[in-house]
This record gives structure tokens, sequence and C-alpha cells, in this order.
């Protein structure tokens, strides 16, 4: 057993720190947060340049590294609150193809993800779901198209995406469809998120599709999983980056805010709060590493039976609800500590704070992932 | 990164697991497993047991007879004890005072007592809290004055545990009040039969005998028995409380409990059906379950920080706060558990072997007093509040 990452790993970590904070500082990201949708094609196109969007695919397509790096990256991605479809694209879609797609699919796909051409979005949750993986939308098949009917609800980076992986129910259980967002009888409601990015919902009427742009062959209900499961994991790390960063500058806040004559930070009601801000962000990197974890054995071919399945279940729920309630936990604090400064959108703390709410609520809040965890709970006593 | 013990540690713990199984006495772990009272020779008989094997000293090192255990070994014979049951480690002796010796103590005391603490010969308690002195320890008054080659010792320790069972104690004694009250404290190590020690129980929350006072009337201490230099006896106490790093977690401790739990509420019906089947309920034990996960892969991650040769540092105090909140969360919820069973007092179903009315007290009795006696748990050790201090202080920079 060992948790330490090699030198490789800390350079490449160091090397996205020294990029994003050169190049996405807080003011360069209120310049990204006023276009339309967050997202800035001169950073995406520079995150290919410096190989960031190939972080975690295979390495037949041009993939550097696997789970532990894209942990690394994702925890800088939360420290800086990048905007871009960084989650979606390289660690939920980019993997589902490699999990799930065929071959060609994959060689026609991959690098163009690494070259920053092709942005991509999971559409897979529905309205009366809520966080349950219970999909309505259908696909009938007809001669050598399927046609799409349903809506998608919330999908992340929706708005931006380049290509849709839109689950459906079929004849053979569920599948993925690749969709161009512009197929006739596909219609986007774009709009932004709490947290300065952007999201769709997507309608389906009668959209036909070529059965070509199915991903992969048979039931793709255990790859749908592995791909959410992954993306609670790059949630969790970025959460990670993203209250390890709220943790700092809401030291350096009560360093420098003077009340009753000296700074608010040496009294100890505010200095013990920074203490448990401390203790939940590093159990929740421990928990993210957890997560990463047990994904990298799946990917690893380590663990395929049906009882690692479990495992990696409920250890990723374990991971999203206690990264989930810690992200909470630390976001009201940081914004409580900052006093009036918490309430204002000039400081980065009331950002990270909405980051880190919004971070809760997708796949999965708390409370749906403590449910998960006691479910299991139930059946190991059955 | 791997989440995995590897093949060699796998059969390590192999190996500890066979080992308690054939070794540990059925009645003890029965014991220690439903929180019934333990005799002294319950401890002392498995330390020797232990001893016999090489083991008594598990976080020792070859040199001083122990089994040289790397860090992560350690945590996997703990993690086996304490899911089979045995006794706790004599930690005292074994885990506090031992690596104090092995650092700063005389070659003649390390080869008196080192070997004596192995054996269990000798049992050791501490004299550290003083009526007036607890998280502010470093103002501890009792006095020790150099007359020839003894120091005489007046004075007054108190929450002394197990102190009535004890042949020896560690004890920080004052030895000068100049300058800063952390530099004129020593370092004593004092034979509890000397003239002059009454210990006195005190009468806790749960009824039971745990811990001491400690009076200390013209005790007589041979100067040899001073660790290191005098007046730097803070530094020593220091030493011993880093030294305790991950063992402060109680890691294999609450999972052991968490199971237990798990079991009584299978147990225990609510109108009719087992309580695990009640969402609200089993809903907090889930809450407790991934707190132990958390806590567990941050004991992991210090473990292989230290491994790889880097210094954690104060992270133990993080630690210490989750490990101790969680203890008290399992205690509290195998109490809750229980529902209208908790009420009843009936300490002498803490004695093995007693049957008798309340029905079923043999298994439930002991669980309500014992949600009280981990009220401790945050408040010793350096309570909660102050570990939140050194969290600020140290790694914060507040």
């Amino acid at each position: 057993m060992q948790f330490e990452f090699d030198d490789e790993q800390l350079s490449l970590q160091e090397s996205v720190r020294r990029f994003l904070t050169e190049r996405y500082d807080f003011e360069a990201r209120r310049g990204c947060l006023a276009k339309p949708w967050g997202s800035n094609d001169e950073i995406w196109q520079a995150f290919a340049e410096q190989g960031f969007l190939s972080i975690g695919l295979p390495e037949a397509h041009g993939g550097i590294g696997g789970a532990t790096e894209l942990m690394l990256t994702m925890e800088e991605i939360g420290r800086a609150l990048v905007l871009e479809p960084y989650l979606s694209t390289v660690a939920l879609c980019a993997p589902l193809i490699a999990d799930h797609g065929t071959e060609s699919q994959q060689t026609e796909l991959l690098p163009r993800v690494a070259a920053g051409t092709l942005k991509l979005a999971l559409a897979h949750g529905e309205a009366d779901a809520r966080y349950a993986s219970a999909v309505l939308t259908e696909a009938r098949r007809a001669g050598d198209s399927c046609v799409l009917n349903g809506a998608k609800t919330t999908v992340l980076d929706g708005a931006v995406a380049d290509l849709l992986l839109v689950s459906a129910k079929t004849e053979n259980g569920l599948a993925v469809f690749l969709v161009d967002p512009n197929t006739p009888g596909v219609r986007l409601a774009r709009y932004r998120t709490q947290d300065g990015r952007s999201a769709a919902d997507v309608f389906f009427k009668d959209a036909k599709l070529p059965a070509s742009l199915v991903l992969g062959n048979g039931d793709a209900t255990a790859a749908l999983e592995r791909a959410v499961e992954r993306g609670i994991a790059a949630l969790c790390a970025e959460a990670v980056g993203a209250m390890e960063a709220t943790n700092a500058t809401t030291i350096e806040y009560t360093k420098s805010r003077k009340q009753f004559g000296q700074p608010i930070g040496r009294f100890q009601a505010l200095q013990h709060r920074m203490a448990d801000m401390f203790v939940q962000a590093t159990q929740s990197r421990s928990m993210g590493i957890l997560a990463a974890g047990r994904c990298a054995a799946h990917q690893n071919g380590k663990a395929g039976n049906e009882t690692d399945a479990e495992l990696r279940r409920r250890d990723v729920s374990a991971a999203k609800y206690y990264v989930g309630k810690a992200a909470r936990f630390v976001g009201q604090q940081a914004v409580q500590l900052h006093g009036g400064m918490g309430m204002a959108d000039e400081l980065a703390v009331s950002h990270y704070f909405k980051r880190l709410t919004m971070i809760d609520m997708t796949f999965g809040d708390s409370t749906h992932h403590l449910g998960v965890v006691s479910d299991a709970i139930l059946l190991d006593h059955t | 990164m791997d989440l995995e013990y590897t093949t060699q540690e796998k059969s390590f713990r192999d190996d500890i697991r066979a080992f308690i199984r054939q070794n540990l006495p059925k009645d003890v772990a029965a014991k220690v497993l439903e929180h019934k009272r333990l005799s002294r020779e319950d401890i002392i008989g498995w330390h020797r047991i232990l001893h016999t094997r090489g083991w008594s000293g598990p976080t020792w090192p070859k040199e001083f007879g122990g089994p040289g255990w790397t860090a992560v070994e350690q945590h996997i014979f703990d993690e086996e004890c304490t899911a089979a049951g045995t006794p706790p480690v004599i930690a005292f002796g074994v885990r506090m005072v031992a690596p104090v010796l092995m650092k700063y103590g005389s070659p003649a005391q390390q080869q008196f007592y080192l070997p004596r603490i192995l054996s269990g010969e000798h049992w050791w308690c501490q004299g550290y809290s003083e009526p007036g002195s607890g998280s502010d320890l470093a103002s501890l008054k009792t006095a020790a004055v150099r007359r020839g080659d003894s120091y005489i010792v007046n004075g007054q320790k108190t929450w002394n545990t197990l102190g009535h069972l004890a042949d020896w104690m560690f004890c920080l004694v004052r030895t000068s009040s100049e300058g800063r009250s952390q530099e004129g404290i020593s370092f004593l190590l004092i034979d509890m039969k000397s003239k002059g020690i009454s210990v006195r129980p005190i009468a806790l929350i749960d009824g039971e005998h745990e811990v001491n006072e400690v009076w200390l009337d013209n005790v007589e201490v041979p100067v040899t028995q001073r660790v290191g230099e005098e007046n730097k006896g803070w530094t020593y106490a220091k030493y011993l409380l880093t030294h305790e790093r991950v063992n402060i977690a109680r890691l294999g401790e609450s999972k052991r409990e968490l199971r237990s739990l798990k079991a009584i509420a299978a147990r225990v019906p609510s109108n009719g059906r087992p309580l695990i089947e009640d969402v609200r309920f089993r809903d907090a034990i889930a809450a407790v379950e991934i707190e132990i996960r958390a806590l567990e892969f941050t004991v992991l991650g210090v473990l292989s920080a230290e491994a790889a040769g880097r210094d954690p540092g104060a992270i133990s105090s993080a630690l210490k706060i989750s490990g101790s909140e969680i203890q008290q969360t399992l205690s509290e919820l195998k109490m809750r558990a229980l529902g209208p069973r908790a009420i009843p007092h009936v300490p002498e179903a803490l004695d093995a072997g007693w049957q008798g009315e309340p029905n079923g007290a043999e298994w439930w009795a002991a669980l309500s007093g014992r949600y009280f006696n981990m009220r401790k748990t945050s408040i010793y050790s350096g309570s909660n509040e102050i570990q939140r201090n050194i969290i600020s202080h140290r790694l914060l920079g507040l």
C-alpha cells in the first residue's frame, strides 16, 4: 500500500497549477465569466497545447496518465475555479468513449478531444429521476436509423458542447448516442448556472439518427454507471482544490482584517472554525484519493467482478457524501468568517462557495449518497 | 498510488491473525468485545502471551527487543488485535515511557526498565495532570527538591489512569521556578511502592474505578531515576506526545465498534422489526461508517508519508479530533439503539458470567455507562480545543 505520488505526477500537477496561476487568475476568470457561456476558446486551445486535454485518455490515442493524474489535475481546476467544460469532456465523456466505444469511434473522437476541437457533455439525467439513473428517453429502431424521444435536464456544459453523449432506452437495455446538438428534432434550452458555468436542457422530438451513432455495442448501463463514478471522483478532487483555496484565502483574510484593534484571526472562535475547515478539507482529500483509486482499479483491469463493483459504488458514494458535506461546511464558514465581504461578488470567496455548493448538488448530493451507503448496510445484513 | 496491501503485508496480516486465533483466551476476548470488566491478570496475561512471541512492544525497534515493524505493519497489528478483542496494550509503559527512555534514558535506565516493560513485570502509569494544571500542564506545582543523591517530592497528581494497578509512575515535577514555566520541569521515574505515595480512587461518571488521585508526601526518589537533564522534562514530555502519531485515532477500535453497532441494530427490535431496517437510524450508522472511512484513509496517508520519509507534522491533532468524535458517536449510537433498555443501571452485569434480571442485561448493561465514559476522549490527551489551537498555530500559521 502506498499513497505517495511519483515525481512525474507531482510535476504534472505543478505544471497545471503554474499555467493556471499565470493564465487564469481571478481577474482573467472574471473576463471569462462575462462571455456568453463562461467558456474561452483561447484557454481551451492552450489546454490542448499543454496536453491537459489528453490526461486519462488511452495511450493508444495519445493519452497520458490515468485516474491519479486526472485527480491531481482536477484539484487545480478546482483551485482556479476553471469554467471550461473540462470535467464533462475529459473526466466524464472521453473515458466513457474509451470504456464503451468501438475502436473506430475511439480513433475518430479521442484525438479530437486531445486536440481541443471537440467539447463533450453527458446528457444522462432526467427531470423525474432526480439523482437516480432512471432513463425515460427512448430510442426506437427504424431501419438503419434510431428515433429519439424524451428530454434531458441540467446537462452540464451542454450549452458549449460540440457533441452530446445521450443515454436512451432501447430494446436491448440502455444505449448512448453521439448526438450533434444541431440535429433536426433536437432542441437545446441553454442557460447559465449558479457558479458561472453553463448547462442546457435537451429535448428530443422524433430526432432521427443513423444507428452508427450508437456508442459501442451492447447494454451501456454498467459503462454509464462507471462514467458517473469517474465523474464523481473528479468532482471530489475539484472540490478538494476549491476547499484548499477557500481555506487559504480565508486564513489570509482573517490575518489582514482588523477589528477591536487586532487581526480577527487572533480570535480563538475563528481559529477553531478554521481548524475544523482544515480537518474536513484534509479528510476530503483522503476520500478523493479513495474514490480515484477505486476508479483507477477498474481502468487498470484489476477489478472487474461484481464484488469490486459493489465496493467501488460504496466507496465512491462514501467519498461524495463526505466531500459534499465538507464542501458545504467549508463554503458556508468561509463566507461567515469573511463577514460582509463574504456576501460580495468582489472577492473569490463567494465564487468558491457557489462552486462548492453546486458540486454537492451534482451527481447526487450528500443526502442521496448517504442513502446509497445506508442501503448497502441493509444489504449486508439481509 | 495503490490502495491495497502488498502480498507481503497481507501475509504479515495472516500471521498475526493466526497467532491471535490460537492464543487469545476466548473468555478474555468476550469480555473486551462486550465491554465487561477486565482484571489486571486478563491484561497482563495477554501481554505475556505476546511477549513469548516477541510482540509485546509492537512499536519498538529491534535493538530494544521489539519486532522492528514498519508503521504499516504496526497499523495492521493494531487492527487485527482490536478486531479480535484483545485486551489493550498497556500504553503507559509500552507506548509512552518506553520511547522516552529509548531516546533520552541512560544506558542503565534502558537496561533496567525496558526489558521489564516488555515482560509485563512493570506496569506503568502517568503522573502528569494536577488539580490546577490540566490543559495548562506546564503550570504544574508538584515539587522535587534535591537532597543529596535524591529528590524529595511533594504534591498531588490527578486523573492518573489505573495507578492502583501500577508498579511505576513517570512523573513531571517542578525542579525550578526560574524562567518560563516549561523550563523548570523534570521527568522522574517513581516506584509506586515508595514511602509517602497514596493512591485514592476518583468516583467516575459511570461508577467504575479507572482513575485516581496520587498524593506524594516527602517521597524520596533517587537522582538516578531522573530521565535526561534536570529542568528539561518538558522536552521529553512533548516528545512522548508527538511519538503517538496515529494510534491516537483509535481507528481499529472504531472499526470494531462499528461492526458491533450494526450487530446490535440487527438484534434490537423496533415495532417488531429489526432496528437496522429503520432508515432514520440506519442513516446515522451510514454517516459514522463514512466518517471512519475518511479517518482510515487519512491515517493510511499519514503512514504512507512516514514510510516515504516525510514528516506529516501536526496532522495527529486532526486525527485526534476526528477519532475521538467518532468514538463518541459510536458509543452514543450503541446506547441509543437500546431504546428504553438504555435506562436500567445494572453494574453487576458488567462482571463476566453474570446472569439475572432484568433480562438481557448481560449484553446491554455496559452500553450506557460506556457512552458516559467515552466523553473523556475529547478531553484527555490534549482536549479537542487544545488540538484546534495546535492546528491553527502550527498548520495554519494563525
